[in-house]
């Protein structure tokens, strides 16, 4: 019986904290924000280097050929540091749609970073970061279409460029296990990347509440403030193990992969969501600031939690599959 | 799930899911009622008969040998055939443990077997009426009888899970009034029914006397029944704790059964939009219980230990509980006032809701959980303890 990571998905993990953590993370996310993308795409190409990019691509196509554990691994980093960009889109979703089409040369300069893309989920009409991306997709019922970027939208995260896209020339019908593989996937991305954000809210508040002092007593030790983050901390706790029965069932196409990705989605939604009230209570005025940087992980989680299927959508798909089970 | 079982732990699921669905009594009166006890303690000895009763306890003392995983796939099979809770649980998770860790050959001799039949069922006596989270400020003691080899026990222990019904009970006294509150504290085995010791049932929200208080009137016990050393207890008795809090107290496979349950009564009663939210998330949340105890069976079967993170285990399976039976009790309707015969599943809902109410109040309350998790786990300063002079 094998549950939890293996040792080269945790060197795999601290290895990425290592490229994040010496990366300035923050500057480039505040960059892009300001459409500076450079800082961001320098770290995108270090991150492909890593193989981040090519994780769901297969090894002849430059890819890494991994797994959704690893994905998994790989996403909660992300989501820690604050990268920037479609990493979801690029990296999971269009690799996984493009998989079996008759544009494998897309997937090549995907995996070396060379390129990134971005897709529309499921019958929607936005793109994420369309400005940065060389294809925009567009999928409408079971079909993909080639998309333009149109209007340019404001996100709640700043970090974050929303596109309208129209759809253009069709480029394939899928097969709808595909696509419904593909969206799986995204809010398995998405969970993980929250809950990384939800950990890095965690410490980054533990870190403030123990030195910062009122009334003559360090903020940490007042019980109010233990149990809130207490609280974080089990949310969080129980977030991880979903995403990682998840990534399993995942990539063992099991038929229960929708339920599992959908009951990863809502949970990781709930405890970042939590880890980010909590954060912004608890660090009180300073909290609501742009200046500090903890607004980044605040708002990317607002982002995060309505992105790949919001939590009423999940439950939905759940509550499907309860039915249909009994 | 693509977790993969050995095929020895397949073959144990398959025996037991059999076993269990041949045997299995299904839910039993209340074990806090003389009728209930009754049929409890004969369901254990139909349990221990085909050495169902203790799986992970040595054949010898007629276990089978289980590892932690194959103790977590019996107790979803357990649970899966609608078995009953146990009325040995109190022996069997929170005293068995420290017995064979600190026991003597002779203790271990004469409490283990009697345990796994019920034919000595246990109970736990910790609170007392000023000490129940604050475990180290008990005041009952025990004065040394060098004459007789052995100690006097005085005081009152109260809210004492099985006492009525239970045939002893172990507990912390106060041996040296002089020493630290951690310090000076012994942990004894007794007979419920030995000259000096009086039981009164205390009825419970649940209408039943499930816990009772324990008077001690100058109660001899010998030297025999000290576990561990005199002035160590507190150690003793906190090296079961996190494992009331972790993995013992509450297998998944109690959640997971519920929780199958909450979806059929909620398939069958065409619920509304409203209680649809409860019944995912208490699905979510069993389902999350059951993966996070499989990383902690990986863990400890790795020689990990769970230390504090038994608290955050706590805080979530005591919510989960609750949550799940509120979200029952919600598609209920107005039917949910009911209890016992005529009621929905005879009550079985609101039986279960009220005993899931004391989840956050026993083994340690919550806010204590809350205040573990945030200084052992998180690394925040401890309160300023009021006892301390400044």
């Amino acid at each position: 019986m094998k549950f939890s990571l293996s040792a080269e998905q945790q060197d795999f993990a601290k290895s990425l904290d290592a490229l994040l953590g010496d990366f300035d993370t923050v500057s480039a996310s505040r960059a892009w924000a300001r459409s500076d993308t450079g800082p961001g795409t320098d770290l995108w190409r270090k991150l492909a280097e890593a193989g981040v990019t090519g994780l769901l691509i297969p090894e002849d196509l430059g890819g890494v050929g991994g797994s959704h554990l690893d994905v998994a691994v790989a996403f909660e980093r992300l989501g820690y540091h604050g990268a920037p960009g479609p990493w979801i889109e690029s990296a999971v979703v269009v690799p996984l749609i493009l998989a079996n089409s008759d544009k494998p040369e897309i997937l090549t300069d995907l995996s070396d970073g060379t390129q990134c893309a971005s897709i529309t989920e499921p019958d929607g009409s936005r793109a994420l970061d369309s400005h940065v991306a060389a294809n925009t997709f567009v999928v409408a019922g079971h079909r993909l279409y080639e998309g333009t970027p149109s209007k340019k939208l404001r996100s709640v995260d700043p970090v974050r460029t929303l596109f309208d896209v129209q759809a253009g020339t069709a480029i394939a019908d899928l097969d709808p296990e595909i696509f419904t593989r593909a969206y799986d996937s995204a809010a398995l991305a998405c969970a993980s990347s929250l809950i990384g954000a939800g950990e890095r809210l965690l410490d980054d508040t533990v870190a403030y509440v123990v030195q910062r002092k009122q009334f003559g007593r360090v903020v940490g030790s007042y019980q109010a403030v233990k149990h809130a983050l207490a609280d974080v901390k089990v949310a969080l706790d129980f977030a991880r193990p979903l995403v990682i029965g998840a990534a399993h069932e995942l990539s063992a196409q099991s038929a229960v992969a929708s339920r599992d990705a959908s009951a990863a989605k809502v949970a990781a939604n709930k405890a970042a969501y939590r880890a980010a009230r909590a954060a912004l209570q608890l660090h009180g005025a300073v909290g609501y600031t742009m200046e500090l940087d903890l607004s980044l992980w605040i708002l990317r989680v607002q982002a995060l939690v309505t992105a790949w299927g919001t939590t009423a959508h999940h439950r939905d798909r759940i509550a499907t599959a309860l039915t249909q089970e009994n | 799930m693509s977790m993969k079982f050995t095929a020895d732990e397949s073959a144990f699921r398959a025996e037991a899911r059999q076993w269990l669905g041949e045997n299995s009594p299904g839910r039993l009166p209340s074990m806090d009622t003389e009728n209930g006890a009754r049929a409890h303690r004969q369901w254990e000895r139909t349990l221990a008969a085909s050495r169902w009763s203790v799986v992970a306890w040595p054949e010898d003392l007629g276990g089978r040998d289980a590892s932690l995983t194959e103790w977590v796939i019996f107790e979803e099979e357990y649970y899966r055939s609608g078995a009953p809770t146990r009325i040995s649980q109190n022996g069997i998770s929170l005293l068995a443990p420290i017995l064979f860790q600190h026991g003597t050959a002779d203790q271990q001799a004469r409490y283990l077997q009697p345990m796994t039949d019920g034919s000595e069922v246990w109970a736990q006596a910790w609170s007392e009426p000023e000490a129940g989270s604050d475990l180290a400020s008990i005041r009952s003691r025990a004065s040394r009888d060098d004459e007789r080899g052995g100690w006097i026990l005085s005081g009152q222990k109260t809210w004492s899970s099985r006492a009525p019904w239970a045939d002893r009970g172990f507990g912390l006294f106060r041996t040296d009034p002089q020493a630290e509150r951690h310090r000076g504290l012994t942990y004894f085995l007794f007979p419920l029914d030995a000259e000096g010791v009086t039981v009164r049932p205390i009825g419970q929200l649940d209408g039943d006397a499930g816990f009772g208080e324990i008077f001690f009137d100058d109660v001899f016990v010998s030297d025999d029944d000290v576990l561990g050393a005199p002035g160590d207890g507190w150690r003793v008795a906190m090296s079961t704790a996190g494992n009331e809090r972790g993995l013992s107290l509450r297998s998944p496979g109690r959640f997971c059964a519920a929780v199958d349950r909450l979806v059929a009564l909620w398939n069958e009663r065409d619920a509304d939009s409203a209680a649809t939210s409860g019944v995912v998330d208490s699905w979510i949340a069993a389902q999350a219980y059951r993966l996070y105890t499989w990383g902690t069976v990986e863990n400890l079967s790795g020689g990990g230990d769970i230390g504090a993170y038994g608290s955050v285990n706590k805080l979530f399976w005591s919510q989960l509980d609750i949550g799940l039976h509120e979200t029952a009790l919600e598609l209920l309707g107005p039917d949910a006032e009911l209890r016992g015969e005529g009621a929905p599943a005879d009550g079985a809902w609101a039986d279960d809701y009220l005993f899931s109410l004391a989840g956050p109040i026993y083994a340690g309350t919550n806010e204590i959980q809350r205040n573990i998790v945030a200084e052992r786990i998180l690394g925040l300063p401890r309160e300023i303890d009021a006892r301390k002079k400044p």
